[in-house]
């Protein structure tokens, strides 16, 4: 049985429905409050998957993820570089993959070289957006259509670059994984691009494909019901994108 | 600890007594400080300032009611017969009256907890409960909404032994946004800069919370100028077993979550009297999300291991109030100086009353306390333990070793003599003017982007709607996900379809003329709206959430008991009991003349049906080209209270009246019908008509629509009637080709026509016969109804 552990704490919101979500994909999931890792009543390294899921980690004080990043890398960063060398996925969504980028994992291994900052208009939205999956070096991303849609809900999911060498570096090393794109798959303007991030970045693995971070969610993309609009294609049974991309990330460790 | 002081009453006259309780803040009638100098003197001593705050608390019109638990002479006059007065016990026993006739077995707690309690499936219940916040965001909006939104979670938290919240809800209505500075009174903040401050402050602690907020309503009226109205609602599932609570003698008393400080003093009593300029905002609470989140982690950890007997909130009145509500039937003793606070030197009594929010108050069986504890520490939630329930039926508070606060519970919680009140309700018929010679193009493109009328999408965008990946139908949907939704669906639990659906109903403007048909319009439109989207209209519950002016004038008290008795005589009629409700009176503002502006007398009415399968709902935007438009209901010329009378400032008229024999009929049928397949899309007709939602339908699709008025039941001819008019119980139905014939059958000997048809171009185009009356581009419809509210 795979073993996914999904690292909750104060704020975080998304943990109930990746737990859900795991168990259909055949995973035996464990929500793990972070206080039980700093204090050593739960090992790490126990587990084949980390997830850290979306939600506001300590109210995102100081900077989305910003608390949560410095205290899994003050606290147990070695018991995070061990589980990298054992080449076990890392995934962070929304809140998630803010945490994994400011804790210097993503896009390259202990670089500050991206962030996530303020949406451009300036605030919180909730909305569907369409995204192509890129062909990546990310082993999560098979069997999926090109285009998926997910929901973004943030207010800091502004994927930025420290410079133009870095985005030419993701490109030509296949770490972009998701793109904000046009319902005919081109990248398009807001509300398509809808927080202004760098071309059009909507997700980016590392440079081994195993740690996967992504502002949009796929833990509530998991059911056909979930999408904005089953009703007009009349697809209400059945699962949904969201719900491969979890289970390619669980079959990847069987 | 600062000291308790003594305060002097038993020698006191009239005038001195009333000079305490205005200073105090206490906002005590005299015959209510003459109680209190009466139990004293017959103890024989003076009170503490801590045991007059609590009095003051305990019976403040917030938290005991009092206004709807008074017995009422009403004098009823209406156009056209005999002027009759009645004696009504109180204006809640009406309410009860209604919920108790139903008798539904699907209520199983009423009108006595935190929140109204239904049954979900054989081993889940929901619980549902609304709050305002009305006060508090009219002088601090950022805080006061967010906290009102805090608030109402913690009833959901402290509801039976606590329910897991898995929706929000909110109403707001404000001021016109596009009013100038100049015509702002003293004293009242922009209606854009409370707008803006209350929709960031739900906006902030609902997402912070992780719990969706996906359905609501924004109004905007002159009338809420001065008092701004914030309504708040959450749902929440619970096992079965976790809806009674059951407080033990011996009992420890443990307060968890937030410390507590100086905020949200007089809380309670300040929401129970007029705002003027310059009250302080100490009174106004300050919230942290995260802190609540924790205690929600934590709580939910504690329950299923049933840790505590019974749990309530830290609301208005603080501990004073969830104390006292929790010993009511036994007793308690509490050592204040246990309490944890934020900052050193509080007063006893501000510390028992303070309204500090995220803190709630658990009855422990001593053996789990440890276990508790070590619940508590993993979620990194700070708790304190500061007494104990007794079995003295009285309430024993000390300050270390000073015994501060000593009162009778059975005396506090007692009903004092209420005065008999009056109210008078006069009819006013008005037969009002239609101009001649209307620009029914004119009007219509005024309609479509009027600020109540037009897309909140720059609200709802900002509030995570899915978050718990619970919503199937979003509050935004269609091709493009800017089309309206009626209501909201749910799927409570992982692993099943089973679902809610969620609504509301409100317009103030009917219960200008007639508060008795805003009842029933209000009920019918949130059953609209849960009918709409495929909830079964056998199966509703209602909630009542009353923000009325000045109650102290019987004519106001008069429209608000002609109010509560639409809600009776029409929640019967529906066969849909009320299962909890809430009254915010007073909402009204003194300026410094002494003049005193009350608000519109305004009833939200929510829903919330449960269905077997969300597989089978509803939404409102147009799904294939050339399948055919339907119109369900009567169109009458009901114009009074509309958004066209609105726009052509036009006074008076007559409101909609429901008829709900028809009005439920038709809602059993539509649900049939959507269960059956049969419908492709299906949205209510509300303010502003029947074109605004065939509008609407087109907008969420980006296909256009051709109709025929002269098609439509109506004993109306001009088509401005037609068109606008609000006549209530009305839907419009898409239905394919195929279906019409089992589509029409259903609703034979029902008022029910096809009108008209679904075009590839994006156009409104509307006939009466031959006539073309209105033909509109559809992208002119769209930016004008998308872009009208600003931030």
């Amino acid at each position: 049985m795979v073993k996914p552990i999904i690292l909750r704490t104060a704020g975080t919101n998304c943990d109930l429905e990746i737990e859900w979500a795991c168990l259909k994909a055949g995973a035996t999931p464990s929500r793990v409050h972070v206080s039980s890792i700093t204090s050593k009543k739960v090992n790490l390294l126990d587990y084949d998957i980390l997830i850290i899921p979306g939600g506001f980690s300590y109210g995102d004080d100081l900077g989305a993820g910003k608390v949560l990043a410095n205290e899994i890398m003050l606290k147990f960063g070695d018991l995070i570089e061990k589980f990298r060398e054992k080449e076990r996925p890392i995934i962070g969504i929304c809140n998630g993959f803010q945490v994994l980028v400011k804790a210097k994992m993503l896009p390259f291994w202990n670089k500050q070289t991206a962030s996530l900052v303020w949406n451009d208009s300036g605030r919180f939205e909730d909305r569907w957006v369409y995204l192509r999956v890129e062909k990546s070096i990310s082993p999560f991303f098979r069997n999926m259509p090109d285009v998926v849609r997910f929901p973004v809900a943030h207010a800091e999911g502004k994927f930025i670059l420290k410079d133009g060498v870095s985005l030419k570096k993701l490109e030509k090393n296949k770490q972009i994984v998701l793109r904000y794109v046009d319902p005919s798959g081109e990248i398009s303007s807001y509300p398509y691009n809808p927080n202004g991030s760098i071309s059009s970045i909507a997700g980016v693995c590392d440079e081994s494909g195993l740690i996967v971070g992504m502002m949009p969610h796929p833990e509530r993309a998991v059911l056909n019901v979930h999408k904005p609009d089953w009703l007009r294609n009349n697809a209400k049974d059945g699962y949904y994108s969201g719900f491969q991309f979890l289970k390619n990330v669980i079959e990847y460790c069987l | 600890m600062a000291k308790a002081e003594k305060i002097k009453i038993l020698d006191c006259d009239d005038n001195t007594l009333m000079e305490i309780s205005k200073n105090g803040l206490l906002s005590l009638s005299i015959a209510e400080m003459r109680r209190i100098q009466k139990y004293f003197s017959e103890i024989g001593r003076e009170p503490t300032d801590l045991e007059l705050e609590m009095i003051a608390q305990t019976w403040s019109e917030h938290c005991f009611h009092k206004t709807f638990k008074s017995e009422i002479k009403y004098t009823e006059v209406l156009a056209d017969s005999i002027p009759t007065t009645v004696e009504i016990p109180s204006l809640f026993s009406l309410i009860k009256a209604a919920t108790d006739t139903l008798n539904k077995k699907w209520c199983i707690s009423v009108f006595r907890d935190n929140a109204g309690i239904i049954e979900f499936d054989k081993s889940n219940c929901i619980c549902f409960k609304v709050e305002t916040h009305n006060h508090p965001s009219a002088l601090e909006p950022y805080g006061g909404a967010g906290t009102g939104i805090g608030g109402v979670i913690r009833d959901i938290l402290g509801a039976g032994l606590g329910a897991k919240p898995i929706l929000n809800t909110d109403v707001f209505c404000f001021g016109p946004l596009n009013i100038s500075h100049q015509e702002i009174p003293e004293g009242v903040f922009h209606p854009k800069r409370i707008f803006k401050g209350v929709v960031s402050g739900v906006r902030d602690y609902g997402n912070r919370m992780g719990i969706p907020t996906a359905n609501g309503a924004i109004l905007f009226d002159e009338g809420y100028l001065y008092n701004v109205l914030v309504y708040c609602g959450t749902i929440g599932i619970m096992p079965k077993w976790a809806v009674e609570k059951k407080v033990k003698p011996g009992h420890l008393i443990v307060v968890i979550g937030n410390r507590t400080g100086r905020d949200g003093i007089h809380g309670a009593t300040f929401s129970s009297a007029s705002l003027e300029k310059d009250i302080p905002t100490s009174v106004v609470q300050i919230g942290n999300p995260i802190i609540e989140k924790k205690v929600l982690d934590a709580l939910m950890l504690a329950r299923d291991e049933k840790l505590y007997s019974a749990i309530t909130d830290c609301g208005a009145g603080g501990l004073s109030s969830a104390v006292g509500e929790l010993s009511q039937d036994c007793g308690a003793i509490v050592h204040l100086e246990k309490v944890l606070l934020k900052y050193p030197d509080l007063k006893p009594w501000e510390v028992w009353i303070s309204e500090s929010q995220e803190r709630m108050v658990l009855a422990v069986p001593p053996r789990n306390f440890s276990r508790l504890k070590e619940i508590l520490d993993s979620e990194d939630v700070e708790y304190a333990c500061i007494g104990n329930f007794t079995s003295t039926k009285k309430i024993e508070i000390y300050d270390e070793e000073d015994l501060v606060g000593n009162l009778d519970l059975g005396w506090i919680f007692q009903k004092g003599e209420l005065p008999v009140l009056e109210a008078y309700f006069e009819e006013r018929k008005t037969v009002p003017i239609m101009p001649e010679n209307i620009d029914i193009e004119e009007v219509f493109l005024h309609l479509i982007s009027d600020n109540v009328i037009a897309s909140k999408e720059l609200v709802v965008r900002q509030y995570d709607h899915e978050v718990q990946a619970h919503t199937v139908i979003k509050p935004m949907l269609g091709v493009e996900g800017i089309g309206p939704s009626d209501a909201v669906v749910l799927t409570p639990l992982y692993d099943s379809y089973r679902g809610i659906v969620v609504s509301c109903g409100i317009n103030p403007w009917y219960g200008m003329i007639d508060p008795y048909h805003m009842a029933g319009c209000c009920i019918d439109e949130a059953m609209r709206n849960i009918v709409a989207c495929g909830g079964d209209p056998e199966r509703v519950s209602l909630l009542d959430n009353f923000c009325w002016g000045n109650c102290n004038d019987s004519l106001e008290l008069g429209k608000l008991t002609r109010c509560v008795k639409g809600c009776r005589d029409f929640a019967l009629e529906y066969g849909a009991p009320f299962i909890s409700g809430k009254d915010s009176l007073n909402n009204f503002f003194t300026e410094q003349d002494k003049t005193i502006v009350s608000i519109p007398g305004t009833l939200l009415i929510s829903a919330i049906s449960v269905i077997k399968d969300v597989r089978k709902t509803m939404s409102s935007d147009f799904k294939s080209v050339g399948n055919l438009i339907y119109i369900l209901g009567e169109t009458k010329n009901e114009l009074g209270g509309s958004r066209l009378f609105h726009v052509l400032n036009i006074e008076g008229g007559c409101v909609p009246k429901v008829k709900p024999e028809i009005n439920l009929s038709v809602m059993k049928k539509l649900y049939n019908a959507i269960n059956q397949g049969l419908v492709r899309s299906c949205h209510d007709c509300s303010e502003g008509g029947l074109i605004i939602t065939i509008s609407e339908m087109m907008i969420g699709s980006g296909y256009g629509a051709e109709i025929d008025i002269e098609e439509i039941p109506s004993d109306i001819k001009d088509p401005v009637a037609v068109l606008f008019s609000e006549s209530q119980g009305r839907f419009i139905v898409e239905v394919d080709e195929s279906c019409v014939d089992r589509f029409e059958k259903l609703f034979q000997n029902l008022p029910c026509a096809c009108i008209g048809r679904i075009i590839p171009a994006f156009h409104l185009k509307v006939f009466s016969g031959d006539n073309q009356v209105l033909s509109v581009d559809g992208e002119e419809i769209k930016q004008k109804w998308c872009g009208a509210l600003e931030w």
